[in-house]
């Protein structure tokens, strides 16, 4: 171990690496590309991570949305074909029944689903717009950022029947004049007039709405369009420790048996699980992840080797270089340590500069990406992962660096003088 | 300072064996100056080799300063060669990517000397040999005479027992080769013990003692009087 501080160890080493520079630094390439592409591959990896966590952040994970179609199966005396219409009275023996359900938000609408657009108008403009019924609930599933001195809306807006509206940014871009302050205006939706109570930013990533959706309490929309207890969907988030799977069959099963349908009828119903969608896509960003980490250490395995390589070649050119430095007195010892030390410095400098150029690329993207729409957040390599990396390579810059390191001491001063 | 009893050297050329060296009996006592002389496959530098402990002996004795040198391997060769001997090569054998200065220090590195010291010391060397200013060079910038100066520096620069040389004139022009023995003979002088192969009568004239071998066996072994290499310069 003394060998590895002595100072002179390394002036002998700095000195042949810095005299053969074209060599060293083809020598080099091969391990600074290897762990570059190790670090910017994984660094991706992880920003995409990131950014799915960034997207999937504004809506609750483990949620679904259920809703109702129309028989296949005829069952109890009904006929096949029977329209399955969901109802209010639903949302409590959901709630009751089914333990795991943590919030339920039932929501009708215009404008989606086969049903008119609603022309909605403000003094000289107008524009057809999507209108939702629905509870404060639902920002607990679907969270609703609103902009400055506005609010979503609340439980009085529901128990009065207000005729008060959350309008989109885009909704606010075309009926408003710009830097115009919409709260507390007044807007035309159908022939009744709503007041304007907030704006609702467009979510980045994944949203159930568009930025040009209206939404007014959900008692209001029954009473101005006459829909009773109906129901258009429900959105249910269930605990954060519940498998959504089982949730979505639960929900599906009680509403057939409360809506008396064939437990073996899979078309009454319809529903879209959110937590399936985001496990299949976070298995997608793990197996990127696992997949450059092997990309990325053969590609530094491939680089350790090339070093290995060059180092046999320039074992054979400095044979008489060797033999010189045994007839000097250089013990067989001596000459392994300086090959091998050449292999391991060569190896982890190159690593080190290729872990700095990754890192420069990788903020280089992060900077570039950063006001596009496109799930990709803050790009790091775990420090555990850079270290294991720079271990691997010392590791494996000492075992190849054996190869030459042999090759040097089984050849004998006085054949290596002798080589001309 | 060297004893030399019986010693037997055979190289195996596939099935054939050649026999090299057929029975050296050979001393050499301290501040001798010592010409190797012999046509080519005399075997003298086969005997320079076990000298050097560069080659092993097959059969005899070999001493050495008091120690017997036996069972060597290659880390005891290598401490042996870096106390006991200094090599001087026809091709000079410098390392193409050190200065003058580094070159000569080499030897002193590998006793473990510290950086200062080494530097100090190779630069008095490289004053001996008269080449102070070159210590920068690359050997590609030094004459063949100065390349030959700058690696007698560095095999005097351990200050060993024994000096070694092989050919040292041998790719040099005449007028050269007299500077660099005169430089030999002034080292010498100074009470170093110096062995010197060559198949060139007058260098070996510039010995103190020239040794004959034939087919592996010493033919004659005779003192001479010295002529003095500064003569020619």
């Amino acid at each position: 171990m003394r060998f590895i501080f002595d100072r002179n160890t390394w002036q002998e080493i700095f000195g042949s690496i810095s005299k053969n520079r074209t060599r060293t630094i083809i020598t080099m390439i091969g391990v600074l590309w290897g762990i570059f592409v190790y670090i910017g591959l994984s660094g991706a990896a992880k920003g995409m991570d990131n950014g799915f966590d960034k997207v999937f952040k504004t809506v609750s994970m483990n949620s679904m949305f259920v809703w109702g179609q129309s028989t296949s199966m005829p069952y109890g005396g009904y006929k096949t074909g029977r329209q399955m219409q969901l109802k209010l009275d639903n949302v409590t023996d959901l709630q009751n029944r089914i333990p795991e359900i943590q919030y339920i938000a039932p929501r009708i609408d215009m404008g989606e689903f086969g049903t008119e657009p609603v022309y909605t108008v403000r003094g000289q403009k107008s524009g057809t717009y999507t209108v939702n019924g629905d509870y404060p609930v639902y920002t607990k599933i679907a969270t609703k950022k609103i902009f400055d001195g506005g609010r979503f809306i609340n439980d009085e807006d529901i128990e009065q029947a207000r005729k008060v509206c959350v309008i989109g940014e885009r909704n606010l871009q075309e009926l408003f004049e710009k830097d115009e302050d919409p709260i507390g205006q007044y807007i035309r939706i159908g022939s009744v007039y709503f007041q304007v109570i907030g704006v609702h930013k467009l979510a980045q990533g994944v949203s159930f709405d568009n930025d040009s959706a209206i939404f007014i309490p959900f008692t209001t929309f029954r009473k101005l369009y006459n829909t009773g207890e109906n129901v258009g969907y429900l959105c249910i988030a269930a605990y954060d420790d519940a498998d959504v799977v089982q949730v979505e069959k639960d929900v599906k099963m009680l509403l057939k048996n409360i809506h008396r349908v064939d437990p073996e009828d899979e078309r009454a119903f319809g529903s879209f699980n959110l937590g399936e969608a985001f496990s299949k896509i976070m298995g997608f960003a793990q197996g990127l992840t696992f997949l450059s980490l092997i990309v990325g250490i053969a590609t530094i395995l491939a680089g350790v080797i090339g070093i290995g390589n060059i180092l046999l070649i320039s074992v054979k050119e400095r044979t008489k270089e060797l033999g010189v430095r045994r007839a000097l007195g250089a013990t067989p010892a001596e000459v392994r340590n300086q090959i091998i030390l050449e292999s391991v410095f060569l190896t982890v400098l190159s690593g080190i500069i290729g872990i700095i150029l990754g890192a420069g690329v990788l903020a280089l993207i992060n900077n570039l990406t950063k006001d596009i729409d496109f799930p990709y957040t803050n790009p790091t390599v775990p420090i555990p992962y850079v270290l294991g990396a720079l271990l691997i390579m010392v590791v494996l810059g000492t075992l190849i660096g054996l190869i030459p390191a042999q090759r040097a001491v089984s050849i004998k001063p006085i054949d290596a003088l002798r080589e001309e | 300072m060297i004893e030399i009893k019986d010693l037997h050297k055979s190289y195996k050329m596939g099935s054939n064996s050649l026999h090299v060296l057929k029975g050296i009996n050979f001393s050499v006592e301290e501040g001798e100056l010592v010409a190797i002389m012999g046509s080519s496959g005399s075997g003298k530098s086969t005997l320079l080799n076990i000298l050097g402990m560069l080659d092993e002996l097959d059969e005899g004795s070999y001493t050495l300063d008091g120690v017997p040198i036996v069972n060597l391997n290659e880390t005891k060769a290598a401490n042996y060669r870096n106390k006991f001997l200094g090599f001087v090569f026809q091709s000079f054998n410098l390392i193409n990517y050190k200065t003058a200065m580094e070159n000569v220090a080499l030897p002193l590195y590998y006793q473990r000397m510290p950086r200062k010291e080494r530097e100090e010391k190779s630069l008095k060397y490289l004053d001996q040999v008269g080449l102070k200013e070159w210590a920068t060079h690359l050997p590609s910038e030094l004459s063949g005479g100065q390349k030959q100066r700058v690696a007698i520096a560095r095999a005097m620069a351990a200050e060993p027992k024994v000096l070694l040389a092989d050919e040292p004139t041998g790719a040099l022009d005449s007028k050269t080769s007299y500077e660099v023995m005169d430089l030999i003979q002034k080292i010498n002088d100074q009470g170093n013990t110096i062995l010197i192969v060559t198949h060139e009568p007058d260098i070996a004239n510039m010995c103190k003692r020239i040794v004959h071998l034939k087919d592996g066996i010493i033919l004659e072994d005779k003192k001479v009087k010295q002529v003095r290499a500064a003569a020619y310069v």
